[in-house]
């Protein structure tokens, strides 16, 4: 095993980890970065955001507004202050991004144009098209190829961390080319390794977003914080979960049932809106958890359209016209084309919800510091409490660049007061069991299991006892289930023993922290007796803000299943209160 | 939905084990509406786990998985089982060495990524507290080429780079040029090394076989005889007297 020494570990290189990785070398060349990533920065799934990113910019717009939003959205298991730092930073860091070179839609006057988005009440959204993500990640990608002290490992893939004492110390990651494994020493270590969709069967989610950092922090003893959220996008489409933005219906797009009928007034988010002129935070325009459960009613009913690959409802942009789907919705104009056939200039496009985004994740504060000195996590894979029990389109894009930016202002000031670390007896041993682990599992031989198996009976597992509503009976089972799935996993033999890019051991890898990941989810679905935002419980239904205004931390127990302890909510100036997506009477 | 089996021959190579190259052929029941990836993701998880390739977003954009497709190379996501006929040929990407079966070694591009100087280069600072005003006629002067997903799939098509690897280019130049004319840019002289260099802009031979191939419509081959003119005039004033670089 080879021993790389460095100031900052960052795990991950998609948004958030590019964006801590400059900052950290903007403001402190002298400090060494090692950015170790799975997969060549550019793929990592930032890549796949269409929308676009939030912050607050017209003139009629506030701090304040988008403070509500976030935190009503949220269904006010938000952690306040942290949505108040949020939304302070959200515009400078947007700019930032601009002045990078990030090629933002404009509006007539060349000034960075923004769009309406689900759940706000103002147009605040920045976006590049509809490909926003895409940009934001070659942006900060580019920009990151100026500075010297960013080291990358690409095509490394991070296995698990390395601490003593209570504290972090480093990780271990294996070369895919080589098989090698490498030892990384450093007194602080950034998580930033994006979320978990693969835990469930249909989702927008990328091969590569399986949770391995969350369920490194979480073996590590570090607890995954509200796990149970998890955000189904309403319109997905059918097949192959490939998302259609909610920049559709910013831009206009409406939601029909067979009929033909708008039936998202028929769920708390009416009355109707004319066709062509959006209205801001109610029908097309409220938000993703209560649009997908609509849908779940909706196809109860009979009220969903058939076809090949399921039951959908449709997405109607015909009245856009040409000329507007090609300027702003090019890519979705594509993907529905290509993928069911259906282009939505001439014909409406069947869609349905999709796992989408981990509300939950890695427990940290609000600076991305967790439980552990020296390991701080951003992006979808933290948990800071910024999303509460329901995320917000276009917050999340941002939110990699103001943690990102701000955890690495810490990680930077910790990794200067610690100073390197040394490498001991106790953490060469610690990296030596991490590598055995890895090579027993290269070894063995015949279980009989399958990891595509156990990971098909895993997903199908989580949609039926955790998916869009949830109850004792179902989430009990996949609780149950998962716990056979663990005991099962060590039935896997991999077949290929070669130590060059092996990608079948590192599907079984990823499949070990797909399950630990879904022990969490499944635990927080069954132990949550609410309904919350996302978390829709059939037998506990509305919100129980006097047993359950906080948040779950899932423990990992060495044997059995997580233990689940509780943490309230920061409150700072919004008291709960009613989630009003009626139009207009929201104050 | 309507299933038709495909008579798949896969390159496989494993530098552990095999001296060389060689094809595996798989029968893979596939439905109409899938992608070449799926059908590959069928062989992994069905008849055959040891097969490496790269892939990610299964939607066009991370650039992952370019591979050659009967010859072709294409987005294997973006690349449908309707369009092919039963015999299919998956190769890795042509021009690279091979990793591991399907997986091709990048580095030499992501090292000539690295020389294009892809970022904003300013000598006056940037507006404070707010946005460059950048009116939509100066953006779309070069948003076509921020369109790359860097899939590779140019360089397997370029004839120059197939001859001479230390040529920089298509994707690569495009790069640089997107940069250059970026309204927001003060840097293009500083980019002007690897256009003069005679790896880079000068070594094209101008048959747009990059813009054919490249599955985001980015047309490097235009970039290039934009660059060519431009590259010229830069060139021709540094000769002049006093002429600066
Ligand atoms: C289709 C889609 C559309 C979206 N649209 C929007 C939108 O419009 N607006 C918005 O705000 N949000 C949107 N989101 C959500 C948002 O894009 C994501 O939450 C965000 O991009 C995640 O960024 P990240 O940096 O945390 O992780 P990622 O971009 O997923 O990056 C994770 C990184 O970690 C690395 N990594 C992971 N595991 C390991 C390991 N074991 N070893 C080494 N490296 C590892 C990966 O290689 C990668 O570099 C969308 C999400 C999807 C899926
Ligand atoms: S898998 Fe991402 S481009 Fe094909």
């Amino acid at each position: 095993m080879e021993t790389i020494h460095a100031d900052v570990v960052i795990v991950g290189a998609g948004g958030a980890g590019l964006r801590a990785a400059i900052a950290i070398a903007e403001t402190d060349p002298s400090l060494e970065i090692a950015l170790i990533s799975k997969v060549y920065p550019m793929r990592s799934h930032t890549c796949a955001a269409e929308g676009g990113a939030a912050g607050v910019k017209g003139a009629d717009d506030s701090l304040e507004m988008h403070f509500n939003d976030t935190v009503s959205g949220g269904d006010w298991l938000c952690d306040q202050e942290v949505v108040e730092y949020f939304v302070s930073q959200a515009s400078r860091e947007l700019i930032q991004l601009e002045h990078w070179g990030c090629p933002w839609s404009r509006e007539d006057d060349g000034s960075v144009a923004v769009r309406p988005f689900g759940g706000m009440k103002k147009k605040r959204t920045w976006y590049a098209a509809d490909k926003s993500g895409f940009h934001i990640l070659h942006t900060l990608f580019q920009t990151s190829l100026q500075f010297p002290s960013i080291k990358r490992y690409d095509e490394y893939f991070a296995l698990d961390l390395l601490h003593k004492d209570g504290k972090c110390r480093g990780v271990v990651a294996m070369e895919m080319r080589s098989g090698r494994f490498f030892a990384y020493h450093a007194p602080a270590v950034i998580m930033a390794s994006g979320g978990a969709g693969q835990v469930f069967p249909f989702t927008t989610n990328g091969a590569v977003k399986t949770g391995d950092g969350m369920a490194m922090a979480y073996r590590a003893g570090i607890p995954l914080k509200d796990m149970e959220f998890v955000q189904y996008h309403p319109t997905g489409l059918p097949g192959t979960g490939i998302l259609l933005t909610e920049g559709c219906r910013g831009e206009g797009g409406i939601l029909v049932n067979k009929n033909g009928y708008r039936y998202l007034q028929d769920y708390g988010m009416g009355p109707e809106t004319p066709i062509g002129s959006p209205v801001l935070k109610t029908m097309e325009l409220g938000p993703r958890d209560r649009l997908s459960q609509a849908f779940w009613h909706e196809q109860k009913k009979g009220n969903t359209v058939e076809t090949p690959w399921g039951h959908s409802v449709l997405l109607d942009m015909r009245h856009l016209g040409e000329k507007k789907i090609n300027e702003r919705l090019p890519l979705v104009r594509e993907l529905a084309s290509s993928y069911v056939g259906h282009d939505p200039v001439k014909e409406p496009v069947p869609v349905r919800p999709v796992i989408h985004f981990m509300m939950g994740g890695i427990d940290t504060n609000l600076n991305g510091e967790t439980q552990m000195p020296g390991l701080f996590a951003i992006g979808e894979t933290a948990c800071s409490g910024l999303h509460g029990a329901n995320r917000l389109g276009s917050n999340s894009l941002t939110d990699l660049l103001v943690s990102g930016k701000r955890s690495a202002d810490r990680a930077s000031a910790y990794a200067k007061e610690t100073g390197r670390s040394e490498d001991n007896p106790t953490l060469r041993a610690q990296a030596e069991d991490i590598v055995g682990n890895v090579r027993g599992l290269l070894q063995r031989s015949g279980g009989g299991e399958t990891t595509a198996g156990v990971r098909r009976e895993m997903r199908d597992s989580l949609e039926s006892g955790a998916g869009i509503y949830r109850d004792e009976k179902g989430a009990q089972a996949t609780c149950d289930k998962v716990a056979e799935l663990h005991e099962r996993f060590q039935g896997i033999e991999v077949n290929d023993k070669s130590n060059v890019f092996n990608t079948d051991l590192q599907q079984l890898l990823e499949l070990r922290n797909l399950l630990d990941v879904a022990e969490t989810v499944a635990e927080g679905s069954l132990q949550r007796r609410e309904s919350r935002g996302a978390h829709q419980r059939l037998d506990f239904v509305g919100r129980d803000d006097e047993n359950f205004l906080k948040h779950s931390l899932a423990f990992r127990e060495p044997k059995g299943r997580p233990r689940i302890e509780w943490l309230d909510v920061t409150i700072t100036r919004s008291q709960p209160g009613v989630r009003d997506y009626s139009g207009g009477k929201d104050k | 939905m309507s299933k038709r089996t495909l008579d798949i021959e896969v390159l496989r190579y494993d530098p552990e084990q095999d001296t060389e190259p060689h094809f595996m052929s798989y029968q893979v029941p596939c439905e109409e509406d899938w992608a070449i990836l799926d059908a590959l993701n069928y062989i992994k998880e069905e008849l055959d786990t040891t097969l490496a390739f790269r892939w990610s977003c299964h939607m066009m954009v991370c650039g992952s998985c370019g591979m050659m497709v009967n010859g072709e190379p294409v987005l294997t996501c973006k690349t449908f089982v309707r369009d092919l006929p039963k015999d299919v040929r998956i190769e890795p990407l042509e021009n690279f060495p091979i990793e591991r079966d399907l997986v091709v070694v990048l580095d030499d591009v992501m090292e000539k990524l690295q020389m294009a100087k892809p970022y904003i280069i300013r000598k006056d600072p940037p507006p404070e507290n707010e946005e460059f005003n950048q009116p939509r006629s100066a953006l779309y002067k070069f948003k076509q080429y921020t369109m790359c997903v860097n899939c590779m799939c140019c360089y397997s098509a370029c004839p120059q780079y197939a001859l001479d690897s230390s040529f920089i280019g298509p994707a690569v130049l495009a790069l640089a040029h997107r940069y250059n004319i970026d309204s927001r840019d003060q840097g293009k002289s500083e980019r002007l090394d690897i256009l003069a260099d005679h790896d880079g802009v000068w070594n094209c031979s101008f048959v747009g076989a990059c813009s054919e191939v490249c599955p985001k419509n980015v047309d490097p081959a235009a970039a290039l005889q934009q660059m060519k003119i431009d590259g010229a005039k830069a060139y021709w004033l540094q000769k002049l007297p006093g002429g600066k670089s």
